[in-house]
């Protein structure tokens, strides 16, 4: 194996320690300290991609996380990791890296059809062309040809870590600005996180031939770096990227962990401050077949050859518009490489420049600009035009270096609301006004030379750090005693805007025809010109190419660019997987399971458990025994001998105090006052919409004590309720609430045998009808265990609810077995209770109601209206649509074949045919098959519902259509015969 | 995220805290004297002003206590948090 573009010497990659990695297929050698991307050009690699649309064949552009072309996925199976930036994968043993389109192949590509017939397909065509029959009918064809890498079919293997964290000073980048500000503020004594999300700290120390107090400036890097570590507070990141500010500073970070065993680690942070010293992107320039591979950004020329010891091409172009692109010229020079042209669209450069070029012997063509490159894979040549569409000539060339200016990072300071202007010296957009809390140095501050940076970093540090009460002196930034070319003056782009096919967005492959199109086609403002033209949206969200995408925009409807603005950057900057998000909360860590108290005892007695937020039995079945049956031997059960029912998760709310009872009366739409002291009401909440938000019983204990039995789902949220009218409305009530919901276990017993099974337990409670009638409650002792004993059912059967401490829950449970035994006691599940109270048509809050219905809706209406004092939610209740006829109300149906299994969902039909799509007439809510009455029930809300009893309706169930019969919506024991035993 | 001062236990995270909407008037002594269109107006029209809002957030993972907070809807940023001592005067019925 041999490198043919590594250099002999020179980098940071270590030659004595090789790596081996394979890229499509093929088996490749690099070094420690290389990425993806270098290792490949070190290889010869040129195309590592077809682009998005069109097939054409991409290379490397950029070198660090703004690469739009060389997106290729990594790893395997589960692991494999789709549309990674190749420059941003730190290459390791054993790395496997693949193309991820292209079709058969990265290098034979059938899809290039599409680029051949270019002029077919432009911005928009899709939605404009594929209408017939339907855009469904093409997804898939067309999803198959556009578009990058695959989404990930298995569950994601690796591990997730989160972690919190405060500090004084938020430094996001390391290079030359950020390093100084982190010792400056780390002397200072500031708690101060460095973050950097290259593997390196440094930045552009990394790549760049500065000399810092004499010595290379890695050097320099290295001992802030060692001071900075000696620092206790200070916390340094590499391989992390700030992924987003949002409001009051609260700061994301992505770390990728090497060696470690989570994958990534994503990072909340809550800083006092933050510094931006996240540097500059060098934008691409805009001509004719500006994609080709082997068309390369001027820095990433440098970057490649400086750290890396690749040398990128042999016979190299250079084309720009100002004077940072030189650098490549002279880094080439000193590998013994001779820049076969310069050209620069600018009249004149400065006389050091030209003295430096002469003296290489280089050409220089100013005012010159390029018409266009050839090549079928990599660029082969370069055509050359002047300013004004004149032919010069042609080169010869297999590397194109480019450099259309500098855009500071600052799209994190526009997370935070930070604004920007446009300035016209360095054509870029600008730090204008900051958010609170956040300064900005270095080159994401148009900061331009070395020396002026390191001084800004140092009085940004002081002033924060004063500001955050550890004033310090100034110390003195090293002396930079080599310079580069540090000019920032940008000379705007002259467009030849009659050539269509110059790419302005390369990842999206939006070519500036398609910009033209979307002018013409009216869509001028630049966020509209953006969804339209889609450029800046792919990955790398036009990092290297927005800028150029609204000076076209400015040329193209003759504005300049500080006219036509920015689109808006939002988070995050790159992209994170949602893994990282998600962290440890996955599968069982989701959320935490809430057991019953008696959770181990339903076990022994083979619950099927369910998670209704807690995990409740469903059903015992017996060996062998169906759910189906199992659920109806436990109706069965209840209805003839007596059955054992585990309502622990019933909201236990005590509200106590001298006004419990006018605060409770103010929430029921149920006379509360009126309630005697040992007795039960059902009742309803509602909201002040008058929708109802609960239903349940209130239980008076004593004279100032209530027990409020709220839906076992709705506890938390009605103890909510309650303190917010207690703190926000009615301050002067002396009531105390408190949600007892888990102190107590709660066991139905129901049945005819009900009563003579709680004797039997042994209890100092008088359970004769007299003393204990339906809906009283007594306090004692059950077993010996203190209980609150309530008749209570939402069976339709004599039912007691008894209340034990919830420490007993499984004694209790296996006594009441025992002494039901005799009785013929089983232990029923939420399904048969759920039939159990269908057949009663007792409501179900949530399924039988909405959030639309109020008391008169299911048969309620009469109780508040009897109520003389306000309660909430009662004046909304005379609102014109809680007054107007035809409102969806509750009723019951029986299918015309009692063998017929009616669904809920199912609609009532209206019209002619009564076939669907037909206005709906109303909807079944519950539905069951009754074992008790030998037929299938349902309950339903149905327009004027009680006024249309005996009515035959055709219901619309799945895809059948039969009818029903309405009838009043309780199916057994109307006079509650059953409930007075 | 915001981050907001409780104020009985200090700065914490949004998260632990939950939006009660616009602080808007207590709510009348007898509501059945409103028309419709007092009652909607109680319900459901708001100021909703681009700036200083005064709001209710509740310390709901934290002390449970209702508290008022002036926030500036463009910026974010929280001029004052206070207990709920001075509660507002129950709703005026107006005509418009």
């Amino acid at each position: 194996m041999t490198e043919p573009a590594r250099l002999q010497s020179g980098g940071v990659i270590d030659r004595r320690k090789p790596i081996t990695f394979r890229f499509n297929g093929k088996t490749y050698r690099g070094y420690e300290g290389d990425n993806l991307a270098s290792a490949l050009l070190a290889n010869g690699v040129d195309v590592f991609a077809r682009s998005f649309k069109y097939h054409r064949p991409r290379g490397v552009f950029s070198a660090g996380e703004e690469e739009p072309c060389a997106l290729v996925e990594t790893g395997e199976g589960a692991s494999r990791v789709p549309t990674c930036r190749a420059p941003m994968v730190p290459l390791t043993e054993g790395l496997v890296a693949n193309s991820q389109t292209g079709w058969p192949s990265v290098d034979f590509d059938l899809g290039r059809v599409i680029d051949f017939t270019h002029g077919l397909w432009p911005a928009g065509f899709y939605n404009k062309t594929f209408k017939w029959p339907s855009w469904q009918s093409w997804e898939g064809l067309i999803r198959k040809s556009a578009g990058l890498g695959r989404p990930l079919t298995e569950p994601d293997p690796d591990h997730y870590e989160q972690v919190n964290i405060h500090c004084d000073l938020l430094i996001c980048g390391s290079g030359p600005a950020g390093l100084m500000a982190a010792l400056t503020a780390g002397r200072a004594g500031l708690r101060v996180m460095l973050v950097e999300q290259a593997e390196h700290f440094g930045g552009s120390l990394n790549w760049e031939q500065y000399q810092l107090d004499g010595k290379p400036c890695t050097e320099w890097v290295e001992q802030v770096l060692e001071q900075l570590r000696a620092m206790k507070p200070v916390i340094t990141l590499q391989r992390t990227t700030v992924t987003g500010i949002y409001d009051h500073n609260v700061t994301t970070l992505l770390q990728r962990g090497q060696d470690t065993d989570w994958r990534e680690c994503f990072w909340t942070v809550r800083p006092k401050h933050i510094l931006l010293c996240s540097g500059a992107i060098e934008q691409g320039l805009i001509f004719p077949s500006n994609d080709r591979p082997g068309i390369m950004l001027a820095s990433a020329v440098r970057h490649y050859l400086n750290r890396y010891a690749v040398r990128p091409g042999n016979r190299v172009v250079v084309a720009t518009n100002n004077d940072t692109a030189y650098q490549t010229v002279f880094d080439l020079a000193r590998e013994r490489l001779q820049v076969e042209a310069v050209i620069d669209c600018r009249e004149t450069v400065s006389e050091a420049l030209l003295q430096r070029l002469a003296d290489l012997g280089t050409t220089l063509l100013t005012n010159a600009r390029i018409r266009g490159t050839q090549g079928s894979r990599r660029i082969r040549s370069v055509a050359i035009e002047d300013n004004d569409g004149k032919r010069i000539g042609t080169k010869k060339c297999d590397l194109l270096a480019v450099s259309g200016g500098w855009a500071p990072r600052v799209h994190l300071l526009a997370h935070a609301r930070g604004s920007l202007r446009f300035d016209e010296v360095s054509q870029s957009f600008l730090p204008d006004a900051l958010p609170r809390e956040i300064s900005i140095t270095g080159a994401a501050n148009g900061t331009a030379g070395l020396e002026e940076l390191l001084a800004e970093s140092v009085r940004a540090a002081c002033a924060i750090a004063g500001a955050l009460g550890k004033p310090m002196e100034q110390p003195k930034p090293p002396i930079v005693t080599a310079a580069i070319t540090e000019s920032r003056r940008v000379s705007p782009a002259n467009l030849d805007t009659t050539q269509p096919r110059q790419w302005i967005d390369l990842a999206h492959d939006v070519t500036l025809g398609d910009a033209e199109l979307a002018v013409r086609e009216g869509f001028v403002s630049v966020e509209h010109f953006k969804r339209y033209t889609t450029i800046g949206m792919s990955v790398d969200q036009g990092k290297t190419g927005n800028l150029n995408a609204f000076i076209a925009l400015g040329a193209l409807t003759g504005r300049p660019a500080g006219e036509v603005g920015t689109t808006t950057f939002r988070p995050p900057y790159t992209p994170v997987t949602l893994g990282a998000i998600a962290g440890r909360n996955i599968g069982e860590f989701y959320a935490p399971r809430r057991y019953l108290p008696a959770h181990l005892t339903h076990a022994k007695l083979n619950a099927c458990f369910e998670d209704y937020d807690w995990q409740r039995p469903d059903y015992y079945p017996l060996d062998k025994e169906s759910a189906e049956a199992a659920i109806q031997r436990e109706v069965t059960t209840v209805r003839n001998a007596v059955g054992v029912f585990d309502n622990s998760p019933i909201g236990k709310i005590e509200v106590c105090g001298p006004d419990a009872a006018i605060f409770l009366d103010r929430l029921y739409i149920n006379n509360i006052l009126s309630l005697p002291a040992g007795r039960i009401r059902y009742g309803l909440m509602l909201n002040e919409n008058g929708v109802i938000i609960d239903d349940g019983v209130c239980i008076r204990l004593n004279e100032d004590h209530f027990l409020v039995n709220s839906t076992s789902a709705a506890v938390s949220r009605i103890v909510a309720l309650m303190e917010q009218w207690l703190q926000c409305e009615w301050p002067e009530l002396r009531v105390l609430v408190t949600d007892r919901t888990s102190d107590w276990a709660n066991f139905t017993l129901a049945g005819p045998r009900a009563r003579d099974t709680l004797s039997a337990l042994g209890t100092n409670i008088d359970l004769a009808p007299a003393a204990l009638p339906h809906m009283a409650v007594s306090t004692g002792t059950v077993m010996g265990l203190e209980a609150r004993v309530a008749r209570v059912s939402f069976s339709g059967e004599l039912s007691f609810e008894v209340n034990v401490p919830a420490l007993a829950a499984n004694d209790f449970l296996e006594a009441v077995l025992i002494a039901g035994a005799a009785h013929g006691i089983a232990p029923y599940g939420i399904e048969a209770l759920m039939i159990l109270r269908t057949e009663k048509g007792y409501l179900h809050v949530g399924s039988d109601t909405d959030g639309s219905s109020t008391p008169d809706d299911v048969g309620w209406g009469w109780v508040a209206r009897n109520k003389s004092r306000d309660f909430i939610g009662r004046r909304s209740l005379y609102r014109e649509a809680n007054q107007a006829a035809g409102r969806k109300q509750l009723i019951g149906l029986e299918t015309l074949d009692p063998g017929r299994a009616i669904h809920a969902g199912g609609h009532l039909l209206i019209g002619k045919d009564r076939s669907p799509p037909a206005e709906t007439d109303g909807w079944v809510t519950s539905a069951c098959y009754s074992p008790t009455l030998g037929r299938y029930i349902a309950l339903a809300v149905l327009c004027s519902g009680p006024d249309r009893i005996g009515e035959i309706l055709t219901v619309c169930d799945g895809n059948q259509r039969f009818n029903v019969k309405v009838v009043a919506p309780v199916f057994y024991d109307p006079e509650n015969k059953r409930l007075e035993n | 995220m915001l981050r907001i001062i409780c104020p009985y236990c200090g700065l914490r995270d949004q998260t632990e805290f939950r939006f009660g909407g616009e602080s808007k008037p207590r709510r009348p002594s007898d509501p059945a004297a409103l028309s419709d269109t007092e009652w909607a107006g109680y319900l459901f029209y708001r100021e909703n002003p681009r700036g200083l809002l005064n709001e209710r957030w509740v310390h709901s993972y934290g002390c449970g206590q209702w508290f008022e907070l002036v926030r500036d809807t463009v910026t974010h940023e929280l001029k004052r948090s206070a207990p709920l001592v001075d509660l507002p005067g129950p709703h005026q019925v107006s005509d418009d």
